[in-house]
């Protein structure tokens, strides 16, 4: 059972609140460091940042919308080699949270001495559109806090953050609990495992209830799991059969950004990166001969069938693959969607427990017995 | 047996070393026919072939393709064909729901003393395919 904490918010908002309660933690030494996003100097942007003095997270802005990479892909640098000796405090977006429990359970990261602090997650914004949002809005944290607060349609939110039904973290040492809470004025805190309850009694805050939150999750979650049905059903009748796919995915140059990007991908020598599929100049003439003409490179669709196949079990749909797609393929929509077909068959949900071991690598005597027979 | 035009489909199998390998000897000393059309891989287990090898098969243009494994239960390495299952629970479901012809891929469970049994799925797959016609991945240009 989680307990709860408040944090008071100042008059300087949601942002400064957040601000003050990591440097404390910093200052009270329940932490060594802090991986929190802090703005750039030019406030185009934020960044992913490990902090260790107090005064750096004067420009620390979690709430930014926007998500430049996966903190997953970071802890996973960052822990791979040797787990941390030092407590770290992690402020990351539920999906980045249940990719770092997908990378841990593919031993790519170590969750050693690491405090996760999950945020509750409204959406996030293109790097571009966040770069225009910031030119616009000097504090971007808090304008989109009350964007959000009014109620207001956000059209700039990516298509991923519109449709994830897991806006808050699914596991956490501790989780800001931003949803259903009047944030302007207080923030709820709430600590999920002794970790986090150590941290959360060493910063001295007042006990609360968390009232509200599970209703105002349920609605929030209720409209974007619409939204996704609707996304995935025009998906459906966008992508199903070959003709429709090769269109969709014939912008692809094959650049592998999407596999670069992807928190799950994460084999240091992809079988694309090797010459398993590269053959002798007569063989791809045969096959031009056989068929009249092939395109090349070859293996456009074959690329994205095989990650599929190989990652889409634990994909979190962070739709950071579309973010770096420089020729738009809906690449998110694809695998969120087959994703969808896919996980519910072994009863997975990515990122959900770290115990929960991945489905290809166990299995059941008692299960699939169609497979084979039908 | 129809003749959909004369086509004679080309079958990749990839077939386990120590059931459906030891079957397809047995079929053939025991004087079982089974269609030429079937070319087969030996494998050490089922659970051995990554699943971009049947994708590579069918991409390549082979009409149909099968992976042939231990009963479940009768595995030489105790659980790969278990895990055999999973990939290829998780393959046809990738497949079917991209709209890419999942039923050109069979999984069948054949032990060695099964001569009787791998001739007749290789003939049933092989008669499948023939109805089926030609791969569409075969024929594409810009796949």
């Amino acid at each position: 059972m989680a307990k709860s904490a408040t944090l008071t918010a100042g008059g300087g908002g949601v942002v400064k609140s957040l601000q003050q309660l990591l440097k404390d933690m910093l200052e009270k030494k329940l932490v060594e460091a802090v991986l929190v996003p802090l703005e750039l100097p030019s406030k185009e942007g934020v960044v992913q940042s490990l902090v260790t003095r107090p005064a750096a997270l004067d420009s620390a802005n979690p709430l930014a919308p926007v998500l430049p990479v996966n903190t997953a892909n970071v802890l996973s640098k960052m822990t791979r080699l040797a787990s941390s000796e030092k407590k770290v405090a992690v402020v990351a977006r539920p999906c980045e949270l249940r990719a770092l429990v997908e990378l841990v359970k593919l031993k790519q990261a170590c969750l050693n001495n690491i405090v996760l602090i999950g945020m509750d997650c409204y959406g996030t914004y293109s790097v571009l559109d966040y770069k225009q949002f910031a030119t616009e809005t000097p504090n971007t944290g808090d304008e989109f806090m009350k964007g959000i607060k009014a109620g207001q349609a956000d059209s700039r939110l990516r298509e991923a953050c519109q449709i994830c039904e897991y806006p808050y973290p699914l596991l956490a040492d501790i989780t800001i609990g931003l949803i259903g809470s009047d944030f302007d004025k207080e923030i709820l805190l709430l600590a999920n495992t002794p970790l986090g309850q150590q941290v959360v009694d060493g910063l001295g805050l007042p006990e609360a209830q968390a009232d509200g939150r599970q209703a105002a999750i349920d609605k929030l979650v209720g409209d974007r799991v619409k939204r996704r049905d609707e996304v995935f059903e025009q998906t459906l009748a966008e992508t199903k059969g070959l003709e429709k796919l090769t269109s969709i995915f014939a912008p692809c140059i094959g650049c592998h950004n999407c596999r670069d990007m992807c928190p799950i991908c994460y084999c240091k020598e992809c079988v694309f990166d090797s010459d398993t599929f590269s053959f002798e100049a007569d063989k791809y003439v045969g096959w031009a001969e056989k068929k009249g003409a092939i395109r090349m490179p070859t293996d456009t669709l074959f690329f994205h069938v095989i990650r599929l196949n190989h990652m889409v079990t634990s994909c979190v749909g962070c739709g950071l693959c579309q973010e770096a797609c420089p020729n738009s393929v809906p690449v998110f929509r694809i695998f969120r969607f087959v994703g969808s077909k896919v996980q519910p068959t072994f009863d997975y949900v990515p990122g959900r427990d770290v115990e929960e071991e991945l489905p290809l690598t166990t299995y059941k005597e008692d299960e699939l017995q169609k497979v084979g027979y039908e | 047996m129809s003749d959909n035009n004369g086509f004679e489909p080309t079958i990749v199998g990839y077939f386990c070393n120590w059931c459906t390998y030891a079957g397809a000897d047995l079929a053939g000393s025991s004087r079982l026919q089974y269609p030429h059309n079937v070319r087969g891989i030996r494998v050490m287990c089922s659970s051995s072939v990554d699943p971009m090898y049947l994708l590579r098969a069918l991409f390549g243009g082979a009409d149909g393709v099968i992976l042939c494994g231990c009963e479940p239960g009768d595995c030489h390495y105790i659980s790969g064909n278990y895990k055999a299952r999973r990939r290829m629970m998780v393959l046809k479901t990738v497949l079917e729901t991209l709209g890419l012809e999942g039923d050109r891929l069979w999984m069948r469970w054949i032990g060695a003393p099964d001569g009787p049994k791998f001739a007749k799925t290789m003939n049933e797959f092989t008669e499948l395919i023939r109805e089926k016609g030609p791969n569409p991945l075969g024929t594409a240009w810009n796949v």
